[in-house]
C-alpha cells in the first residue's frame, strides 16, 4: 500500500461511496483526504472511523458506508486458495513487488505466493481495464477477461506450453504447478470482479431507477415499482412538510415597531427602555384538496391521495375529498387509517365511476362551502372531463370568490385539454393556477409552489 | 495563545491520548468517540453529535471541556432562537443613558458651531459611540469566540431551532468568525471546539452536515455500559453492576415508546447504592422502575415480563 500516492486510493473509494448513494461533496472529499493524511491508512478501524466521522452524515447513509467500506477494502487482501508452500517446487525466482505485468512475472508472482503483491497486480490490471465502469453482471466474464489478459496471462500460458513442450521432467512439474496456481488466480479474479460490481454498479441503477420513476407519467408506472414510489412520494412529502410546517412570528431584526414601542414604555414616560420590533406572522396553509377518483384518472389519482396522505402527517390543516359522480370528505380515512387500507377503502367508496364535476362542485357547495375562507387555497385534481354533464362552473367562480385561489392540476397534456368533453378551458378563467401534473416531479412542483405561496 | 497550543498539542496528540484524556475526565469513551475529538481538533472542523436522548452527547462537551481545562459556553437552542439571543445584542438601556448625558453635554460637543451643517459635521467627527464594542453584550457565541485561552463550545439540541438559525450558524462554524453588520468580522483568537448536538426530531440541513463532522453515539454495548457506569457511581458492587446492566440491556430489546439509555442507567445504578442492595430482586426492580422507564405503558408493558428479565439478568456473575 505504500509504494500507492495515498490520495488513488482515497479517490476511488469516494467514487465508490458516492455510487452507493453517500453525498459526497468535493469539500467533504478535501476533509476526508485531509483526515486520512493524518490518520494514515495503517490502522485500519482508525480509517473506517475517521472516513465515517467525515463522510457519512446519517445514520442511513452510515450503515451503507460500512458496508461499502468493507466490501472495498477487503479487495486489498488477496485469497489465494491452496497456498501450500511445501508444494512449491525449490528454485522458484522470488517475489517481484513491482510493476510485474510480463508473463515471466506473473508466473514468478504466482509461484512467490506473495498475496499482498498479487493483489496490488490485480488492482493494477483491473484499473488498466477501466473497472469502474462495469454496471451489469453480464460483463463479469469479460471484465475479468480483461484482467487476467493484462496481468499478463497469454505470456504465462505460452510459457507454460513450452516448458510442457521440453519434456524435462522438473519442467512438467513447474506448468502443473503454474497451472494449478493460475485456477485459483482465476477464481480470485471473478470473485474480485463480483465485489467490484456490487460496489460501483449498484448505486447508479438505483439513483438511476428512482430518477426515472420522477419523471415517468404516473399512470405508466408498473405495479412492481409502486413500493419504490411509496418511498420516494414519502421522501418527497417529508421534505415539503418539514419545510413548511412552521408556523411561526419571525421577528424582523431592526424595524422597531414604533407603535407598540411607545405604548410599551408609557410607563417610563415614554422613554423607550424596553424596544418592540415588527413581527411577520407565518400562517399554516390551509388546503382543501378535491381529487377525481374515477376510472379515466384513477392511476393518478392513487398518487395524489398518497402524497395527500404523506402531507397530512404534518400539516393539520388539510381537508381532502374524492369525487366521481358525487363528492365525499375523505380526511378523516386519511387520518384514521395506514395508508394502504385508506386509499383502497376510498378508491372502493367511491372510485372508478365515470366522474360528474357538475355534481361533485354542487356537492361541494352545500356541504362545505361555509369552510372556504380567503385564506384557503383549493386544489383540483383532474381531467376536467365530465362526460357531457353540466360542468357548472357557476360554482366554481362562487368558490373562487371564497377561496384564497384555486389550482386546477390536470393529468393530460395541454394539447388535450378543450377536445372532446374536457371542460377544461370553461372553469380555466376561475383558477388561479391550471397546470400539467402527470409525474412524480410535476406534483413535487405544484405541491412546493402552493405552499410557498401561503407563506 | 502559546498556552492554549501546548494545551492543544500535548493532549490531542493521538486518539489514544484522546481516549486516555477523555477516561481521565470520567467519560468512557469508545473508539469512534476519540477519533472525532482527536479530528475534530487537527481539522478544526465541529462535531455534530447525534443519537438517542441520555447517551452522553452534551456529556462529551463537559468532559471535553473538563479534560482540557477550558471554559465551556453552552447554548441552548429552542424554536424562535435568534441571533440577538446567540450572538450579540446592543446594550439598548446603556445607549438610551448615554443619549441623556449627550443631550446635556451637546453643547460642548458641538461648541460654537453656528450653523447646522457645522453642528453635523462636528457630531459625525464624534464618532459613532452607539454602535462600538462597549455597547456590545457578547452572548455565547461571541463569548466563545472572544475566549483568549480558547474554549469548548456546546450548541445543545441544534434540532429544535429554526432553519433560519442553522443557515446564520454556517459563517460561525466554518471559519470560526462572525459578522457584527455596525463593527465588521469578529473572527476567533484561538478557534473553539465545537460541539453540535442533535436529537434528530428534524432533518438538519445539508449544508450544515457538510461542515461537520458526524458523530453518531448509539446505546453502548454491555462492556461499555459496565465501565460507564463504574466510572460515574463509583461506590457499586460489581456483581450488581453486571447484573443491573445486563438488565437494562434486556429491556432495551423490548418493544417501548421510550427506551432506558445510559442516564437512566446510571440514576438507577445511584437508587440501588442508596438503597444499599447487593442483588437484583424482583420486587425492588418493580419498585424502582420507574427510574427507568418514563410511560406509565411502558411500566405496564415491560412488568409483565419483569420476572424473566430479572432472573436472568441475575445468572450474570
Amino acid at each position: 500500500m505504500a509504494d500507492v500516492p495515498a490520495s488513488e486510493p482515497l479517490r476511488r473509494f469516494l467514487q465508490v461511496a458516492r455510487g452507493a448513494g453517500l453525498l459526497v461533496s468535493a469539500a467533504e472529499g478535501i476533509d476526508a483526504a485531509r483526515a486520512v493524511d493524518l490518520v494514515g491508512f495503517d490502522d485500519r478501524t482508525a480509517l473506517k472511523d475517521t472516513l465515517g466521522l467525515v463522510l457519512a452524515k446519517t445514520l442511513d447513509e452510515k450503515t451503507r458506508y460500512d458496508e461499502v467500506f468493507e466490501l472495498y477494502f477487503k479487495r486489498g487482501e488477496f485469497d489465494g486458495k491452496a497456498d501450500d508452500p511445501a508444494v512449491e517446487p525449490a528454485g522458484a525466482p522470488g517475489p517481484t513487488v513491482s510493476d510485474g505485468m510480463g508473463g515471466q512475472s506473473l508466473g514468478s508472482l504466482l509461484a512467490g505466493g506473495d498475496r499482498a503483491a498479487l493483489a496490488t497486480a490485480m488492482e493494477q490490471a483491473a484499473q488498466e481495464a477501466g473497472i469502474e465502469n462495469i454496471r451489469f453482471f453480464t460483463q463479469k466474464n469479460l471484465y475479468a477477461r480483461r484482467i487476467m489478459e493484462r496481468m499478463g496471462l497469454r505470456a504465462l500460458e505460452r510459457d507454460i506450453e513450452a516448458m510442457r513442450q521440453s519434456g524435462a521432467p522438473e519442467n512438467l512439474g513447474r506448468a502443473k504447478f503454474l497451472s494449478g496456481k493460475i485456477e485459483s488466480l482465476r477464481d480470485a479474479v471473478r470473485d474480485f470482479v463480483e465485489r467490484s460490481l456490487l460496489l460501483f454498479a449498484r448505486g447508479e441503477t438505483e439513483k438511476f431507477r428512482e430518477d426515472l420513476l420522477k419523471t415517468t407519467r404516473l399512470s405508466n408506472i408498473e405495479r412492481r415499482d409502486l413500493d419504490r414510489m411509496r418511498v420516494l412520494v414519502r421522501q418527497m412529502a417529508k421534505k415539503l412538510a418539514a419545510r413548511y410546517a412552521k408556523t411561526r412570528r419571525r421577528r424582523l431584526r431592526g424595524q422597531l415597531d414604533a407603535r407598540r414601542t411607545l405604548r410599551r414604555n408609557m410607563g417610563w414616560g415614554g422613554i423607550p427602555f424596553i424596544t418592540v420590533w415588527k413581527q411577520r406572522r407565518i400562517e399554516k396553509p390551509r388546503v382543501m384538496v378535491l381529487c377525481d377518483v374515477s376510472g379515466s384518472v384513477a392511476a393518478m389519482s392513487q398518487f395524489l391521495l398518497m402524497f395527500m396522505y404523506a402531507l397530512n402527517e404534518a400539516l393539520a390543516d388539510i381537508r381532502s375529498f374524492a369525487f366521481a359522480g358525487s363528492l365525499m370528505e375523505i380526511s378523516e380515512i386519511l387520518e384514521k387509517h395506514p395508508i394502504e387500507p385508506a386509499i383502497a377503502q376510498i378508491m372502493s367508496t367511491i372510485g372508478f365511476g365515470s366522474s360528474n364535476y357538475g355534481n361533485a362542485f354542487a356537492d361541494f357547495e352545500d356541504g362545505w362551502m361555509q369552510h372556504v375562507t380567503n385564506k384557503t387555497t383549493v386544489i383540483i385534481l383532474g381531467d376536467a372531463r365530465g362526460n357531457r354533464s353540466d360542468p357548472r362552473t357557476d360554482v366554481v367562480g362562487r368558490i373562487s370568490l371564497r377561496a384564497k385561489r384555486i389550482i386546477w392540476l390536470n393529468p393530460e397534456y395541454r394539447s388535450a385539454w378543450g377536445t372532446g368533453d374536457s371542460d377544461m378551458y370553461r372553469y380555466a378563467p376561475f383558477c388561479g393556477l391550471v397546470t400539467v401534473c402527470n409525474t412524480l416531479r410535476h406534483l413535487e412542483r405544484a405541491i412546493e409552489d402552493m405552499l410557498e405561496d401561503a407563506l | 495563545m502559546d498556552d492554549a497550543a501546548r494545551a492543544g498539542a500535548s493532549p490531542l496528540a493521538s486518539i489514544d491520548a484522546v481516549e486516555r484524556g477523555l477516561g481521565g475526565a470520567g467519560y468512557i469513551a469508545n473508539r469512534q468517540i476519540s477519533t472525532a475529538v482527536y479530528l475534530s481538533h487537527h481539522l478544526q472542523k465541529p462535531i455534530l453529535v447525534e443519537g438517542p436522548a441520555g447517551v452522553g452527547k452534551t456529556e462529551l462537551a463537559k468532559s471535553v471541556a473538563a479534560w482540557l481545562k477550558l471554559p465551556l459556553i453552552r447554548m441552548q437552542c429552542y424554536e424562535g432562537l435568534d441571533e440577538s439571543k446567540a450572538l450579540y445584542e446592543w446594550k439598548y438601556g446603556k445607549q438610551l443613558l448615554y443619549t441623556q448625558i449627550l443631550k446635556d453635554k451637546i453643547n460642548s460637543v458641538i461648541g460654537e458651531a453656528d450653523t447646522l451643517a457645522a453642528a453635523l459635521d462636528k457630531l459625525h467627527a464624534f464618532g459613532d459611540v452607539f454602535f462600538s464594542h462597549q455597547f456590545l453584550e457578547p452572548r455565547p457565541l461571541l463569548r466563545s469566540l472572544q475566549e483568549p485561552g480558547g474554549a469548548v463550545l456546546l450548541i445543545d439540541e441544534i434540532d429544535k431551532s429554526d432553519q433560519e438559525f442553522e443557515a446564520f450558524l454556517l459563517e460561525i462554524l466554518s471559519d470560526y468568525q462572525v459578522t457584527i453588520p455596525e463593527i465588521g468580522t469578529v473572527a476567533a483568537m484561538v478557534p473553539p471546539i465545537v460541539l453540535l448536538t442533535s436529537n434528530s426530531t428534524r432533518d438538519l440541513g445539508d449544508a450544515l452536515k457538510r461542515r461537520c463532522l458526524h458523530l453518531h453515539i448509539g446505546f453502548p454495548d454491555e462492556k461499555l455500559e459496565a465501565k460507564i457506569i463504574a466510572s460515574r457511581v463509583p461506590g457499586i458492587d460489581a456483581r450488581l453492576l453486571r447484573q443491573l446492566v445486563s438488565f437494562v440491556q434486556q429491556l432495551r430489546g423490548l418493544d417501548l415508546k421510550k427506551v432506558p439509555s445510559v442516564s437512566e442507567t446510571i440514576d438507577w445504578a445511584k437508587v440501588m447504592l442508596l438503597l444499599h442492595t447487593s442483588v437484583l430482586d424482583v420486587d425492588l426492580v418493580r419498585e424502582t422502575l420507574n427510574v427507568l422507564l418514563k410511560f406509565e405503558a411502558d411500566i405496564e408493558a415491560a412488568g409483565k415480563q419483569l420476572a424473566g428479565i430479572t432472573q436472568k439478568a441475575r445468572q450474570v456473575v
